[in-house]
């Protein structure tokens, strides 16, 4: 009884790392520019799909994790550069359009260049699972979520103990104010895009192995990782984490307690609870404007 | 249109600080000289400036010049395009005509971030703090443009000695400072970028007036230090009477300058600004 929660809670709590690692993505440019960065989702497959790729052609699983979290970000500058930055001035709206576009046209090249084909590659320490109270642990589990609580401290040092980190919160407070004090407010922006992808892309390559990849995983990651991120509060860090884990969990238990069909539709009834009782999500930032 | 320089000798000061400045800033040899004349250049140098939001003009050819080491004014009303003036000169706000020439470098088109680089540091109206940062990382963000991180520490040190508050409240963040307490880091946060122009917008804005004094004491402080100022205020009779110019602003265009005494002074000025 005990054993099949605990069971349930492993598999929430792994894949609700990956939603954590995407709600960062979407909280990192929702900071710098307030929009929702719908392609954060492609960033999650091509992260995955570029590891099988490298691995196939022969490179160490090092080398490939490497390219395939060094490509996605070239991406996310790319598609900053080529979508968002001539489209400024447009409203927030338009540029939410403007990304979920750019996420039709990632996916629809990753679809024409690798295919429609499921893939995946090896988990990275065995599958072996370990055995704790009764309930197995796959080794990959403890890679995604070690990785994650690595990347959530390493974000957290960089914003709380860089000059680059402060002067992307000092973007996120007040642009105006950021540029007088000599930042560049759009440089600020491409690099929170190539962390967000780099982010996101480190999600797909660390959940692949438990769960396949292929070019359309994306949608509904990122969806789920837009979830977290609102669930969590938009705009807070610890939020998008909190928000990942829970959901992922609340999905698992779902999904094993009720029934999987239900597992998909589970974020999108707990967005509209947590929003109808905590319309700013559960850590979300209060909105304290000085006129 | 008369330019800064030559004007400021006469100036009747009241304060030893603003005789100072005046003195020393009205040296006039070297006038042939190509070299001594690079050096008694003015610091900002503005020529027939525009702006536009959208179809409608907020500045149209305005001229103004600030000279090394003074402190320029620069009045009018609600409206009437001081903001935009000041925006337009750190680059925020794109101009739409003329040219802005700072040291020597035409900076019309450089980009914000580059012009603090250089020297140009505005405190905005409204303070814009960084609400969520602590004290301290406000200042540390001023100086996000320097390359000498060694004299960054010092430079925090002789903030927290000019304002011995900011330094109280260093861990806390900015938002649950007082309104003059965020003017005061306000002000700090631009003198950590180390300029060589400092741009006031509305620094008595929204104060109580025993803070009103406060801050003015503080830009009286740093005039004496040296300090280039431009200044701009709807207080025009408090800021005329530490300037060594000033400048008149209507509807987007220049009407009236002179040295600050001259327009505390002047009918118009009086009867329009000073309600006198």
């Amino acid at each position: 009884m005990l054993a099949q929660l605990l069971q349930f809670v492993f598999s929430g709590l792994t894949v609700g790392a990956t939603y954590a690692l995407a709600a960062l993505g979407f909280t990192l440019i929702y900071n710098a520019s307030h929009v929702i960065n719908f392609a954060q989702g492609e960033f999650i497959m091509l992260g995955g799909i570029l590891t099988v790729v490298f691995l196939a052609s022969g490179l160490p699983l090092p080398v490939a994790i490497l390219l395939a979290l060094l490509i996605p970000a070239v991406a996310g500058v790319v598609i900053e550069k080529l979508t968002i930055e001539p489209a400024k001035g447009a409203g927030v709206e338009s540029l939410i359009i403007i990304t979920i576009g750019a996420s039709l046209v990632v996916r629809g090249l990753v679809q024409v260049w690798f295919g429609k084909g499921a893939a995946t590659f090896p988990a990275f320490s065995g599958s072996t699972p370990i055995a704790v109270a009764g309930a197995a642990l796959a080794p990959q589990s403890l890679w995604v979520l070690g990785s994650m609580a690595v990347i959530v401290v390493a974000l957290w040092l960089f914003f709380s103990r860089t000059i680059a980190g402060k002067g992307i919160l000092a973007t996120a407070v007040d642009p105006l104010a950021a540029q007088l004090v000599g930042i560049n407010t759009q440089r600020v922006l491409l690099v929170s895009f190539a962390l967000a992808a780099a982010i996101g892309a480190a999600g797909g390559i660390l959940l692949t192995p438990i769960t396949m990849t292929s070019y359309d995983v994306g949608i509904m990651l990122g969806l789920k990782g837009f979830v977290a991120a609102v669930v969590g509060g938009l705009g807070s860090g610890p939020g998008a984490v909190i928000g990942g884990l829970l959901v992922g969990v609340i999905e698992a238990l779902t999904a094993g307690y009720v029934s999987s069909a239900y597992k998909d539709a589970v974020p999108f009834v707990l967005i509209f609870v947590i929003l109808f009782f905590m319309p700013r999500g559960l850590l979300g930032p209060k909105t304290t404007e000085r006129v | 249109m008369s330019t800064a320089r030559d004007t400021t000798v006469a100036t009747g000061t009241t304060t030893a600080a603003a005789m100072a400045v005046t003195t020393s800033s009205a040296s006039p040899h070297g006038a042939g000289d190509g070299i001594a004349a690079a050096v008694e250049a003015p610091l900002l140098s503005v020529r027939g400036l525009g702006s536009h939001y959208g179809r409608i003009a907020a500045l149209r050819g305005v001229d103004l010049v600030v000279g090394r080491r003074q402190l320029v004014a620069l009045v009018g009303a609600n409206g009437a395009g001081k903001t935009t003036l000041l925006r337009t000169i750190s680059g925020v706000q794109r101009a739409t005509a003329g040219s802005i020439v700072f040291d020597g470098d035409d900076i019309t088109t450089l980009r914000p971030d580059r012009r603090v680089r250089l020297g140009l540091c505005h405190v905005p109206e409204g303070r814009r703090v960084f609400g969520p940062l602590s004290v301290a990382d406000n200042l540390v963000l001023g100086a996000y443009g320097r390359r000498d991180h060694d004299a960054v520490a010092d430079d925090i040190e002789r903030m927290y000695q000019m304002f011995p508050i900011l330094r109280q409240r260093a861990r806390l963040p900015a938002g649950t400072l007082s309104g003059g307490q965020q003017q005061m880091l306000a002000i700090a946060r631009a003198l950590m970028g180390r300029p060589r122009l400092l741009l006031l917008d509305e620094p008595s804005m929204g104060l109580a007036p025993r803070l009103v004094e406060e801050v003015f004491a503080a830009i009286v402080a740093l005039r004496a230090q040296a300090m280039t100022i431009l200044l701009v205020e709807q207080n025009a009779h408090a800021a005329l009477a530490i300037a060594d110019r000033g400048y008149v602003i209507e509807t987007g265009e220049i009407v009236l300058s002179g040295n600050g005494k001259e327009l505390l002074y002047n009918e118009r000025v009086r009867e329009a600004y000073l309600g006198l």
